[in-house]
């Protein structure tokens, strides 16, 4: 009787794995060229099967173009225990922190806190102190009092000034951040046809339903779901619907002079709790689908701080619907200093979290508008 | 662990195309089936892992394809690669259904896209799988959970008992022990042999030693030599199989569809001994890839390589591995481990013998040599714009001829006549279809088409 050898189940020659990222992403995707199998399941493809090489400032942009979906990984014949160990999105995954983190100001904060979920953790219970010991010191009202109203445990003053530098500066770093990736991917000055292009794909999500329209291989190996999909949505609705309500808040409170609070049917609170709510679905959905996902598909080595940020956004928004609905505890001070402080936490830390990913993402999209044509 | 009993109405053999078409099939028609796949689960598909595409008749443009491809063009197709070693009433069954295919193939979970970049001449004839031939194996097997079909991962097959025109029972291992099962039906679709280098060499030569196997290590013809022993009818020709030139530098199996390497026609191909032995410029590469794994396999050693210039290197394909490249021939000869002076001297001899003239890359454009033999009747353009480039070349067998014969509803014939509860489908019965040469997408129809056939036929004998 023949017998049947099974094959080096457990290949991964060390050779291969001791690659650096761009050098892995560049063998992996030498292989996929040869091949095309993949080339409807995203903007990846089209963009690889234009080159005949791929030099440092390809890989990044394509690494940018990713969005983890996974498809290409469950669809290859040649991943693990096959000797040529494909797994396109690690590899992306990696190329891609590696840029986030190298265009960073200043990279060191970049490199601690995408890898580490405790940093970020240290950084809200930072916040957090900070506020509560900010409103123990400049509050009118004891924080048990029950009638107390926000501004008279932390004056608006008091809160702009905090809070305007702390959303602005991180901006600014970022800023500084993409236009390096930008040149870095050397990409040809902005026109409105490009933008429009990338923001057209950004807003419907357009990759993450992949080339049929059925989303990603996210929670459950080959299956295909929507869930990821639409979890991002109510995750990135939610954030600009409460962007948008601060924003009007603070609109009425400068140019028509109307104070908080604002009761049910203002806008600041219609969109404020629609976007909360939306958010709060949106990352514990998204928190749950990590969970479930295969880490190895990812950057392992990013997981507990990617996985720390959405926490951190979640509490963030569902911090902020306590807030409304026990306005009138005796535990307001407490929370608001827990939200004041995760915002304060998120905001600092936009540069140097997942955050940033949204920035280079539709960096990338437009860099890709422009190969095209 | 799932217990094993006799409970189950079809034992399938094998989980690629053709296995899952058939208990897919069989199970929406209410029997309990249970697959035995020989390969650990990472492996699982076989041969079907590696494909692309499949050739679909359509009166009017249909979804990805284009245009009309229709059932008498097929048929031509057919004829003209088998040069007529072909089983009339059994293609044209095939081409038939393929049309229906596409559908049934879609509501089962895959995947369709355009042609891809690169292989535009298909776009009328075939219908590519989006994410390639795994993710349609992958697109079945959720199918078999949702029909509640058991599958055993690394059960390979090893005997099955032949008594009188029945299948009394059906051996395999799995988990190291050897267990057997009976059930009312069994459909064979293991694939062929060709990973059975031992087989191969037998059939083919000492040569086939040096083969390189294009796809899956677990297609090694056990159940096919147990059946054919037992006096099932064989067809096909026993000493042939499907091969290709491939980069030498390839995996021994499972190389895939990357190590395709589509240089030839832009190069001059030597032996081991720096010489030339064939037009590299006879036809478009598509219709001339397949006699170049013959040609490779019959020069010393089973190798060849194709030297290019830096004219050529955008002209093809990318493939899997880089090639060698030098400054000099000398160097790349020397890096290629040819004789300097032996491929020195072929080299200049071939520029020599090439005329001026217009090179069209995409047509034959007549660009011949002249006075050298052999000739290179198109392309001829001097290799002298350094860096030069190589590629070794190896014979990769995608796949051997003999199979199962079959008829129209895919029962395996037997000495006296049809085995009754045993059918087959795909490679396995091939050879019922087509003699000799191959066209491409073939395989992925013939595999559907019969896999559906044999999971309605046992599901007709299991109800009855
Ligand atoms: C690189 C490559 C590319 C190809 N591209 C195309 C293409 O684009 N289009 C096309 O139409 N055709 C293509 N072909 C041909 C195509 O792969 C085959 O025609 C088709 O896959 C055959 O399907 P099958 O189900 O009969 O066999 P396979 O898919 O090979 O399945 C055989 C199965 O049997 C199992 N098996 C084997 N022995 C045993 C045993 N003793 N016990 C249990 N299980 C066993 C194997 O593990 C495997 O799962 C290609 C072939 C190769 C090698
Ligand atoms: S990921 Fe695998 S199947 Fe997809 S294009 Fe790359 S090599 Fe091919
Ligand atoms: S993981 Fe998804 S998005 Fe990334 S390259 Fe693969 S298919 Fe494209």
């Amino acid at each position: 009787m023949q017998t049947i050898e099974i094959l080096n189940l457990d290949t991964n020659t060390s050779e291969q794995q001791a690659l650096k990222p761009l050098e892995q992403a560049r063998r992996q995707l030498e292989i996929c060229n040869a091949c095309r199998y993949c080339e409807t399941y995203c903007s990846v493809f089209p963009a690889v099967h234009r080159e005949r090489s791929f030099s440092d400032e390809n890989l990044k942009q394509l690494a940018n173009l990713c969005h983890n979906c996974r498809g290409c990984y469950y669809a290859c014949q040649y991943t693990a225990p096959h000797e040529f160990d494909l797994n396109l999105p690690q590899a992306l995954a990696k190329v891609r922190q590696e840029s986030w983190q190298d265009n960073a100001y200043p990279a060191a904060f970049a490199k601690a806190f995408h890898k580490s979920g405790a940093a970020i953790g240290a950084a809200v219970i930072v916040g957090f102190a900070a506020l509560l010991w900010l409103i123990q010191l400049m509050g009118t009202h004891s924080t048990t009092d029950s009638q107390a109203n926000f501004y008279d445990l932390l004056s608006h003053n008091l809160m702009v000034a905090l809070f305007m530098p702390a959303f602005l500066l991180p901006l600014v770093s970022i800023a500084f951040s993409v236009r390096r990736f930008w040149q870095d991917i050397d990409a040809e000055p902005l026109r409105l046809i490009h933008i429009k292009g990338a923001f057209a794909s950004a807003a419907k999500m357009k990759n993450l339903a992949a080339g049929h329209g059925e989303g990603c291989n996210y929670e459950d190996e080959d299956r295909f779901s929507q869930a990821r999909r639409y979890f991002h949505q109510a995750t990135m609705y939610g954030f600009l619907l409460c962007f948008a309500a601060t924003s009007t808040a603070t609109l009425m409170h400068y140019l028509l002079a109307m104070a908080a609070p604002y009761d049910l049917t203002s806008l600041p609170k219609i969109l404020g709790i629609i976007g909360g709510i939306s958010l709060s679905i949106g990352t514990a959905g998204l928190a749950y689908l990590k969970l479930e996902a295969d880490k190895s598909l990812g950057d392992t080595q990013v997981w507990g701080g990617e996985m720390a940020f959405v926490l951190l956004l979640f509490f963030v928004s569902t911090s902020g619907l306590a807030l409304y609905w026990f306005g009138q505890s005796p535990w307001l001070g407490e929370l608001l200093a827990l939200h004041l402080g995760c915002v304060l936490a998120f905001f600092l830390l936009m540069p140097y979290s997942k955050m940033t990913h949204g920035f280079y993402r539709l960096a990338a999209l437009i860099k890709e508008e422009q190969n095209k044509v | 662990m799932k217990k094993i009993n006799n409970i189950y109405d079809t034992l399938v053999i094998g989980g690629g195309n053709a296995a899952l078409c058939a208990a897919i099939t069989a199970a929406e028609a209410g029997l309990k089936v249970l697959i035995l796949e020989g390969a650990p689960k990472p492996y699982r598909g076989g041969n079907s892992r590696h494909t692309r595409n499949f050739r679909c008749m359509h009166p009017a443009p249909k979804a990805v394809l284009t245009d009309s491809y229709t059932e008498e063009e097929y048929f031509d197709d057919l004829l003209k690669v088998t040069k007529g070693k072909t089983d009339e009433k059994l293609a044209k069954l095939v081409i038939k259904n393929t049309h229906e295919c596409y559908d049934w193939m879609q509501n089962h979970g895959v995947r369709f896209q355009p042609s891809l970049s690169g292989t535009l001449s298909l776009s009328r004839t075939n219908a590519f799988f989006m994410g390639g031939g795994k993710s349609l194996v992958n697109a079945y097997y959720r199918q078999l959970e949702k029909l509640d079909v058991d599958v055993l991962y690394e059960a390979q097959v090893t005997h099955l008992d032949l008594q009188g025109n029945h299948i009394k029972s059906v051996t395999f291992h799995y988990q190291d022990e050897v267990r057997k099962l009976s059930s009312k039906t069994v459909i064979v679709a293991s694939g062929g042999f060709q990973a059975d280098i031992d087989w191969l060499a037998r059939a083919w030569g000492p040569a086939a030693k040096n083969f390189l196997i294009r796809g899956t290590p677990y297609n090694k013809g056990v159940v096919l030599a147990n059946l054919l022993k037992q006096g099932a009818t064989s067809v096909g020709d026993p000493t042939q199989c499907h091969a290709v030139a491939i980069d030498g530098r390839s995996p021994k199996y499972d190389g895939g569809i990357v190590t395709r390497l589509d240089c030839v026609p832009f190069s001059v191909v030597v032996n081991q001994n720096s010489q030339r032995f064939y037009d590299e410029g006879e036809d478009v590469w598509p219709k001339r890839y397949a006699i170049w794994g013959r040609l490779v396999a019959d020069q010393p050693d089973q190798v060849a390589y194709a030297i290019i210039d830096a004219k050529s290197l955008d002209l093809f394909m990318p493939s899997v591995f880089p090639p060698i490249k030098a400054d000099s021939l000398e160097e790349l000869a020397l890096k290629m481990g040819l004789e300097p002076n032996a491929l020195t001297q072929t080299i200049h001899g071939f520029n020599a013998s090439c005329r001026t003239g217009k090179f069209h890359p995409t047509e034959l454009d007549g660009l011949a040599t002249q006075g050298l033999t052999p000739a290179k009747t198109n392309w001829a353009r001097p290799i002298d714009t350094p860096p030069f480039y190589g590629y070794s070349l190896r014979t990769g067998v995608t796949f051997t001829y003999l199979g199962l014969k079959v008829d129209d509803k895919a029962q395996v014939q037997g000495k006296d006549g049809p085995i009754i509860n045993l059918w087959a489908a795909g490679e396995t019965m091939a050879g019922s279809i087509l003699g000799q040469g191959y066209l491409a997408g073939f395989g992925m129809a013939i595999g559907t088409v019969f896999g559906r056939i044999a999971g309605q036929e046992v599901a007709k004998y299991a109800n009855h």
